[in-house]
């Protein structure tokens, strides 16, 4: 029997307290939160015992919000004030919309972001996104019992910057602590490989709703490593949907409809789709609202036809990933198969012709990224040691700026492992320049028109030189979330400016602020008192993760005198959280942080050491 | 606070400093290496040790990138012993290798014109023979004959070769694309 810890009188407990956090799959079509619980993961259900809340967000003139089921039900009826599919708008501009016209939504066209005009007033998907995640977020504290450490949410792979931003700030404004934002595929290889002990590498096919992935990863001791991700933030089962909802219209010889009858037509289709799922024949009948009846059969056969095209258009970026990662099809173990649009028994037959493989499908498909993100929130979370568990993850597109004539250099290639660093010089173009503009762009291809623009930004103060004189060297930085900041710095003559941007779409931190405000009837939470909270819990996690560090490795690394510093520092830090004022609390975090710099640096050294000297000994084997 | 930069690449690796060398063995220590320095294992510790790990979880794939690809290893081997490559300068190349250039160019141009994604796969396949040729040649060079401005003759050829790759992959891009 295992023996049970109690602590020394007095010391407190809390480092090794369970920490509630929770896995979150924001899908195009359904959402879904996921924990570890006794050390095994499970998606949470809501009270009516359903695992899966329709991504559906029904707004109304009373300012009342309906999600999930509820609101799914309404989308015939109400179609523009019930948004489905939000994640296809996150970080999208309505130019971006291929089917606008169609759609009944009523978009606004707002810089950076399209945004939606509803009963309810114009919401940005941003916030359309944040009513899910609070769903989600009460969900999981209902049913675990109290307030959330933090979540890990699950991201397509090949989302760009500005949908990772966009995904970020709705979960800030769902008031959820983001410990990272982690791709799709990568969580369903966690769930995947530690589930199965998977070794070697790993395909992993994922069409979800809106979106396509496709990850090559090595499998390896507990390491999952990103070899290289392709894939359509544009493609996946909706479009499935939209071919079947065309065939009825050209079956049915209908005139152009309007927004219940699409939206009617488009669910009957999504029906159909289903249905083929394991059946050979569907039937799709409705009235119109003209009194129209359409009454069809559609098989298998003729739904395989009419999506193709689609089925194809997934092959090209598994072929282009494989490519990047020096592979082919031989090579890959076996094709993990993710997301509810895999169902279809086209997409099984063309994924097993190109691996020459049987997929694998033993997880369920719409389930499987949750359960992935729970283990890796879990991790992240300090509640296992971790030791077994790595992810090493890529950014899934090119990254450069601008250079003259509107080419793109290219600064941070596709597939660099994530965190990444790279430098490059630029210089002036006329004599006498002193500014210069730096546009950061995303993509593959050599014409800056052709990428995604992230960010534009001035750099002043260039000392005036003959052209090509100055040296400005543009950093970029890409974290562990896969978001990037760019910093350039002019150092021919050592004055140095320096700029940091975080891209343009990314909210500001007022507008966050606004939509908190205005998502709350009840206004007594302030500015303020939002900061004083935020800075207590933030200083009540610095203090345990330096009481942490203190126990493991004080006696070791420090002089008395050291430790003593940095104890009274605590000691302040917690007098100042008493008093209650946000600003001071920030200011003794900071302060508390200097002071443990060289602690956190020999701490580091030492981790380095450790793992060098291990080489050594494996060496010798 | 900044890492320290003083170890190089293949100290830091763990790896003998020479150009040919045991990729799995790299492979592995690189992971291990991460697997003590990495982001997530720091996601719950002070600001201090997050940025700490940031900067050489940062460093650490940085050096592994540069000792996984022959191409950019063989050209750090040569910056420690202060032999600068000078790719964007010296484009002097030998008469037989730019002959051997146009031939590659010529063969595909001409499979990209007649569509011909088996004449690119075939193309590529002979591209990777001789890209370990330079290689071989590269291990003899560096780590036997210590001769290194021939060596930095062969990066610039290898360099030439991969952007050769380059282009035989953005053709069957476009023909897939199709």
């Amino acid at each position: 029997m295992a023996l049970l810890q109690i602590a020394e009188p007095g010391l407190s407990t809390a480092p090794h307290q369970h920490r509630l956090a929770v896995g979150i799959d924001l899908g195009t079509t359904n959402s879904l939160v996921a924990t570890v619980r006794s050390g095994i993961s499970v998606v949470l259900n809501d009270a009516d015992g359903h695992p899966l809340l329709p991504s559906v967000v029904r707004y109304q003139a009373d300012y009342r919000v309906q999600t999930g089921y509820p609101a799914q039900a309404m989308q015939s009826i109400d179609p523009h004030n019930t948004i489905v599919s939000v994640k296809r708008f996150m970080g999208r501009g309505v130019k971006d919309i291929p089917d606008a016209a169609q759609s009944p939504y009523g978009f606004v066209d707002a810089p950076g972001m399209v945004q939606l005009s509803t009963a309810a007033g114009v919401k940005s998907p941003v916030e359309v996104s944040a009513e899910l995640l609070k769903v989600l977020r009460e969900r999981a504290e209902h049913s675990l019992g109290g307030e959330l450490v933090g979540a890990v949410i699950t991201v397509p792979a090949y989302f760009d910057d500005a949908q990772r931003q966009a995904t970020k700030d709705a979960a800030r404004l769902a008031g959820l602590n983001v410990l990272r934002l982690l791709n799709e595929p990568t969580a369903a290889a966690v769930a995947y490989g530690l589930d199965n002990a998977a070794e070697g590498v790993y395909a992993v096919y994922d069409l979800g709703g809106g979106t396509f992935d496709i990850s090559i990863l090595r499998l390896a001791r507990g390491v999952f490593e990103v070899l290289a991700t392709n894939g359509d933030s544009a493609l996946g089962g909706d479009d499935f949907d939209q071919r079947i909802f065309c065939w009825i219209l050209e079956q049915a010889k209908l005139a152009p409809l309007n927004a219940y009858d699409t939206r009617l037509l488009l669910t009957k289709a999504r029906e159909a789709k289903e249905w083929l799922s394991d059946q050979l024949d569907a039937k799709i009948t409705a009235v119109l609202s003209d009194g129209v009846t359409v009454d069809l059969s559609l098989s298998s056969d003729t739904f395989s036809a009419i999506t193709q095209g689609l089925v194809n258009k997934t092959l090209q970026p598994t072929r282009k990933a494989l490519r990047d990662a020096g592979l082919t099809p031989e090579d890959v173990k076996g094709v993990v198969m993710v997301g509810g649009a895999t169902r279809m028994p086209q997409i099984q037959h063309a994924v097993g012709e190109f691996f020459k493989s049987e997929p694998l499908n033993n997880l369920d498909p719409d389930k499987v990224v949750a359960l992935g993100a729970a283990i890796q929130a879990n991790v992240l979370a300090g509640n296992r040691s971790g030791d077994d568990l790595l992810l090493l993850d890529v950014i899934p597109l090119s990254l450069g700026i601008e250079t003259m004539g509107g080419l793109v250099e290219k600064i941070l290639p596709r597939n660099s492992t994530i965190p990444v660093a790279r430098a490059q010089e630029f210089t002036t173009f006329k004599d006498g320049q002193t500014a210069m503009s730096i546009h950061v762009v995303q993509g593959e291809r050599e014409l800056v028109s052709d990428c995604r623009s992230l960010a534009k930004f001035d750099l002043r103060g260039i000392p005036p030189l003959v052209a090509g004189a100055a040296r400005i060297r543009v950093t970029f930085q890409v974290d562990a979330d896969g978001l990037l900041s760019v910093t350039a710095r002019e150092r021919s003559t050592g004055v140095e400016t320096t700029v940091e941007v975080k891209p343009s779409y990314g909210l500001m931190d007022d507008e966050i602020t606004r939509m908190l405000q205005e998502s709350r009837s009840h206004a007594q939470d302030d500015k303020e008192a939002r900061a004083l909270r935020e800075n207590q819990v933030e200083s009540e996690r610095l203090l345990e993760a330096i009481q942490s560090a203190l126990s493991e490795d004080g006696d070791r690394l420090l002089e008395r005198a050291e430790r003593q510093r940095i104890e009274a520092g605590m000691a302040a830090l917690r007098e100042t959280m008493a008093v209650g004022n946000a600003a001071a609390i920030k200011d003794g975090m900071e302060a508390l942080n200097r002071l443990t710099e060289p602690f956190a640096a020999r701490r580091m050294d030492s981790s380095v050491h450790t793992a060098l000297a291990g080489h050594k000994i494996s060496e010798l084997e | 606070m900044d890492v320290d930069f003083r170890k190089n690449y293949f100290e830091l690796l763990g790896m003998p400093l020479t150009f040919h060398l045991d990729t799995a063995l790299l492979d592995r220590h690189y992971r291990e290496l991460q697997a003590q320095v990495h982001p997530d294992r720091f996601s719950h510790s002070s600001d201090a040790e997050r940025r700490l790990s940031m900067q050489w979880s940062t460093y650490v794939n940085e050096a592994y990138q540069t000792l996984k690809h022959p191409l950019s290893r063989a050209r750090y081997v040569l910056q420690m012993n202060g032999v600068d490559t000078a790719e964007e300068s010296n484009t002097a190349m030998s008469t037989d290798f730019l002959m051997r250039q146009m031939e590659w160019r010529e063969g595909i141009m001409e499979a990209r014109a007649a569509q011909d994604a088996e004449a690119l796969e075939h193309q590529a396949a002979k591209l990777r023979s001789e890209q370990r040729e330079m290689v071989d040649h590269l291990t003899r060079l560096l780590d036997r004959e210590k001769k290194f401005s021939q060596a930095a003759e062969f990066v610039r050829m290898l360099k030439f070769l991969e952007k050769l790759g380059e282009d035989i992959n953005q053709a069957l891009e476009a023909l897939e694309a199709q």
